[in-house]
């Protein structure tokens, strides 16, 4: 088949030649043709992140500027509470912060993380959602920022225990940054903008490179013996064991950050009673779960037995209902504690941990226990 | 003298008069990636021909084992159970998932051999 007939053919990343001299697999992911796995295989991929370093190629995520034209880094900053539960303004010129989009009712349109780069904020956000987050920032910010999409630059993640000795290499301020650290750096000569972040519960560096010089920076970083290349089969089964949720899954436009779980990403400024309280969209409905409590919760499940629980299985309170009382969001294996892991959502009145739900898989109800989470614990250099 | 013979969604049977040993292929099981469980049926379950039999799943997802043949389970593997990665490293031999008593010999009729397999996988 020829691309030029389809009414949209995959885009690439600026890595793409690279991931297929690396021998990876490639899959369409969010519009894009990405590497879900290299020869090395989801287990080893997923182990050696967490032994050593993984290079992951997330240019697919989309990368914003928001630079206010008053030349005021607060203006933008206020302009962003508009639109998100976070408080903006206290993010300090240097550092990041995750933060969500909601909407009207509450739920939430993406996840994103925003930095303060001093004179303007610079925003990574969802793949599949980042043409929509990028038409709901003009709609409605346009009058106080520039909206800057990015789309000149790649986006590498490096992530493990010796990510952190594998950029001091090319980045000798690397070891000197905090978890959440983000700015301008020249990594190897190049004019990177670098945060101490990632998706995987490990230490790790996210690296906006001008496109230009993706790959000779990913060669650059694989030439060091202790990284290999890292594919999106790995990086769910890391993120899952990390507990971190993944838009579309464990979090879309029906789920308030209360019922997800991420309370603690919205700051007591924004909440009732606070400084800034209120002002996003949703606000009535999401600080009414914060004062009330929602009716269900996102959490951890762990299952007794070998099997996994994937992503759509039907959750029950006991081994003979006929209702189910939620679902799994993302489950599967977890290469890291060699058993099955799993996040869904149930009534708040069955979330404490240790309680027994039932999941239905191939026709039995497999027993699961809500865990706490992460199920690995994160190893975040704060 | 034990014939082996393929279906179109990659079991392979080794023959030996009316008992076939029925596995996933090598090109199966490196379709799948690294397979982290695998779950068989009971030991005298009655199976009819395309039936889901057994499920291997891989860190990413779960895949039926269909029956290539009908008839009754009469052995299983429990080294694939306790050791997945079997499937991984040697699908073709140790990696058999379970015995069958096959009912009906003309069921054979319709499989491929080595040769039609691999220009089916081709």
């Amino acid at each position: 088949m020829l691309a030029r007939d389809d009414q949209n053919p995959p885009r690439r990343t600026p890595l793409y030649a690279l991931h297929i001299s690396l021998g990876g697999k490639m899959v369409p992911f969010a519009g894009y043709e990405m590497p879900v796995q290299y020869p090395a295989g989801v287990l080893k991929e997923h182990l050696h992140t967490r032994a050593s370093a993984g290079l992951f190629d997330v240019s697919h995520m989309g990368q914003i500027a928001l630079r206010p034209k008053s030349g005021r880094i607060e203006d933008a900053a206020k302009a962003l509470e508009r639109l998100v539960p976070q408080d903006i303004v206290a993010i300090p010129q240097g550092r990041q912060r995750y933060a969500q989009f909601t909407n009207s009712d509450g739920g939430i349109l993406d996840d994103l993380m925003v930095a303060n780069f001093g004179d303007h904020l610079f925003l990574v956000v969802n793949a599949a959602c980042k043409a929509e987050d990028e038409a709901h920032l003009r709609a409605h910010l346009s009058d106080d920022c520039i909206i800057d999409s990015l789309g000149d630059r790649a986006l590498i993640a490096l992530q493990g225990p010796k990510a952190e000795a594998v950029l001091a290499k090319l980045c000798p301020e690397t070891p000197s940054l905090k978890f959440m650290d983000a700015g301008p750096r020249k990594v190897d000569g190049l004019d990177c903008f670098v945060s101490r972040s990632g998706y995987t519960g490990e230490d790790g560096f996210e690296i906006s490179v001008p496109a230009a010089d993706a790959e000779r920076l990913a060669k650059t970083l694989l030439a060091d013996s202790d990284v290999l290349p890292i594919g999106l089969g790995a990086r769910d089964s890391l993120r899952l064991e990390a507990g971190l949720c993944l838009y579309g899954h464990d979090i879309d436009t029906a789920t308030t950050p209360v019922e997800a779980a991420l309370e603690w990403s919205v700051q007591k400024s924004r909440r009732t009673g606070g400084a800034r309280a209120g002002g996003f969209p949703g606000a009535d409905k999401i600080l009414g779960h914060f004062d009330r409590g929602a009716a269900r919760r996102r959490v951890g499940l762990k299952a007794e037995g070998r099997a996994p629980v994937r992503e759509g299985a039907a959750l029950f309170a006991d081994t003979t209902a006929s209702e189910p009382i939620g679902k799994v969001t993302s489950g599967g294996f977890g290469p890291s504690l060699n058993a099955p892991v799993a996040m869904g959502y149930v009534p708040a009145a069955l979330s404490a941990l240790g309680t027994i739900v039932y999941a239905e898989v191939r026709g039995q109800r497999l027993p699961l226990a809500i865990a706490a989470m992460p199920f690995v614990k994160n190893t975040y250099k704060r | 003298m034990t014939t082996t013979l393929y279906t179109s969604d990659h079991e392979w049977l080794a023959i030996d008069d009316d008992v076939a040993t029925v596995g996933i292929t090598d090109y199966a099981q490196s379709q799948l990636g690294d397979v982290v469980f695998v779950e068989l049926p009971k030991v005298g379950r009655a199976l009819k021909k395309a039936e889901a039999a057994a499920v291997v799943e891989s860190v990413k997802a779960a895949s039926d084992v269909y029956a290539p043949v009908t008839g009754e389970v009469l052995e299983v593997n429990q080294a694939v159970v306790d050791e997945p990665a079997l499937v991984n490293s040697n699908a073709a031999d140790k990696a058999w998932f379970f015995k069958i008593k096959i009912a009906d010999k003309s069921e054979l009729g319709g499989l491929m051999d080595e040769a039609a397999y691999k220009a089916h996988t081709a």
